[in-house]
């Protein structure tokens, strides 16, 4: 069986984003960048997955800068078998990269496609269900715990309420949540054969799909700060300001 | 201009959650009409035709719509859709599961969890897990939103008489079938509905010290929320979860109690009207945000609380 995982290169969790100075967009300028870590959770589950002799090989696909061979690497280093990079400089919204990912299922034909629920940066939790859309695959989003069985997938999601259970025939898209798994850290062996594996790249314009974008960003800004509040001095304190000052309990 | 607020419900109710995109959709001006998809959905259609404002209901009920599967709800959603020019739902687990299927098949490109509207085709978002705020256009014929709840007062819920209409078409796509849930069931007001929330992080110890939560919570009519560091201990489930990756919560006071105030969980709560940290630590970041703050040891505090109230 056949495994896609898709990465994006991201900013480092860690890193507190500004803005630039003229508000344009958040400065990227010397910024650490990493997989992001959704993504991370779905190549682990791919990895997994191999373990257990379900699948037989994984494929990790990025679509970004030529610098996104980075977190190629990196799910190559976890054990990934190959990597494809779709190269652009544009900054893709997730209907692009979902047209992207499209045509790579088409000359791959992956039985499933694992993916992060959503990238850090913008937060968008789109590309996995327009992917869906746009293949007709079904789609178990938000997953906690998948299980693969023959030509089932059967996926435990993350919903609202509490979890939902569904069975899906392959080939599908699953999106991971928090909780699928905690990722590994890649060994420094396997970190060296990494940059031995295959690596290719192609472009959006090879794969012949329209990357221009529909949403214009015209700025950004700093969300407002809350005023500093005071420090109470014991409970009997907090009680009277929260029943007399700000007046939210009675 | 016409917008198509797409009905979040569990069949016999409408959610309250769909009065925030109501709401959305009214800051923008235009007609509004309310979509509902389920099987044996006529109660919440009901529900949905009683708020102030609204053109009309359609309402699609098939069994094929049971659970909400996004594979055939999409198709319904983007038929109906090619008839307006916008598409609002609120950011729920469901929304965000449906609707950017919605828009690829509608070839536009969906903008996730606006919290304002500058004009019909501009909208406000948060990036980078609330860090930024960024003002994004869309040039798309249709536009395709989530609505986040915590932005938008709630519309009213009655008031109004707003005809039904049925519409015909179903799509049962076989490509993903329902198992099962498993619901937590609770007396308490939903998190993300809740007046008071009341959230323990890591310093909780463990799962059994929420009893002390549940304790005030019930006191004070709140929902009980966590941490994701108090999820991922394995304290208490997900859903309890308040963060960028949780529940996005803005109740009129929000308690927090042994929680340090990481970024992705202050993205979770910092619109609460009054926030409210209890903490040992007088150096937590959570401190930054709060009203009121009290250093203080939280086992020795709450059984203080619990009996000031």
């Amino acid at each position: 069986m056949k495994v896609l995982v898709a990465v994006k290169r991201v900013v480092d969790y860690n890193v507190k984003v500004r803005p630039k100075s003229d508000m344009t967009d958040v400065d990227l300028a010397n910024v650490k960048m990493s997989i992001n870590p959704f993504c991370e959770i779905a190549v682990e589950e791919a990895v997994r997955l191999k373990e257990k002799g379900i699948a037989t090989e994984i494929i990790a696909v990025s679509v970004g800068p030529q610098q996104s061979q980075e977190q190629l690497r990196t799910a190559l280093a976890l054990g990934a078998d190959r990597g494809i990079l779709i190269n652009t400089d544009e900054t893709l919204e997730p209907l692009a990269i979902a047209k992207c990912l499209k045509a790579v299922c088409e000359s791959e034909s992956p039985d499933i496609i694992l993916m992060g629920k959503q990238a850090i940066d913008g937060d968008n939790n789109q590309t996995g269900q327009m992917l869906g859309a746009l293949t007709g695959y079904g789609q178990a989003t938000f997953a906690s715990e998948l299980t693969i069985d023959g030509r089932n997938a059967t996926v435990i999601r993350e919903v609202d309420g509490g979890l939902q259970t569904l069975a899906l025939p392959l080939p599908a898209i699953v999106t991971a949540d928090l909780r699928l798994n905690e990722p590994r850290y890649a060994s420094l062996p396997n970190i060296m054969k990494a940059k031995k594996k295959q690596l290719d790249t192609t472009t959006p314009a090879d794969l012949g799909v329209d990357i221009a974008n529909r949403v214009t960003l015209l700025g950004v800004e700093l969300p407002a700060e809350r005023a500093a509040g005071i420090k109470v001095e014991d409970i009997s304190q907090l009680v009277d300001k929260l029943k007399n000052e700000a007046k939210v309990i009675s | 201009m016409s917008t198509l607020v797409i009905a979040e419900h569990d069949n016999s109710s409408m959610n309250v959650a769909t009065l925030n995109s109501v709401a959305a959709a009214q800051a923008m001006g235009g007609d509004i009409d309310i979509l509902v998809v389920g099987t044996g959905c006529q109660s919440a259609a009901e529900q949905a035709a009683q708020v102030p404002g609204i053109g009309k209901v359609l309402v699609a009920d098939n069994a094929a719509y049971a659970h909400s599967l996004a594979e055939n709800v999409a198709p319904m959603i983007a038929e109906v859709a090619a008839g307006y020019s916008h598409v609002m739902a609120t950011a729920t687990t469901t929304a965000k599961n449906i609707i950017p299927r919605v828009a690829a098949l509608l070839d536009v490109q969906a903008i996730s969890d606006i919290s304002g509207v500058v004009s019909e085709d501009t909208f406000k978002r948060p990036i980078y897990a609330g860090n930024l705020i960024a003002t994004v256009q869309s040039s798309d014929s249709i536009k395709v939103l989530t609505v986040r709840g915590t932005a938008f007062d709630g519309a009213p819920a009655e008031g109004g008489s707003a005809s039904i209409e049925a519409i015909a078409a179903a799509h049962d796509s076989a490509k993903s079938s329902f198992i099962g849930e498993e619901v937590a069931v609770s007396d308490r007001p939903e998190l993300t509905a809740a007046d008071i929330v009341i959230s323990g992080g890591r310093g909780m110890g463990n799962g059994e010290n929420f009893d002390m939560l549940y304790s005030l919570a019930d006191k004070l009519g709140a929902a009980v929320g966590a941490s994701r560091a108090a999820v991922d201990a394995g304290f208490v489930p997900n859903d309890m979860q308040v963060g960028q990756t949780g529940k996005i919560v803005a109740p009129d006071l929000y308690v927090a109690v042994g929680i340090s105030g990481a970024i992705q969980h202050l993205a979770g709560m910092k619109d609460s009207k009054v926030i409210v940290a209890i903490n040992k630590d007088e150096e937590a970041p959570i401190f930054s945000v709060a009203d009121y703050g009290l250093v203080a040891d939280l086992f020795v505090a709450l059984p203080e609380l619990d009996a000031a109230l």
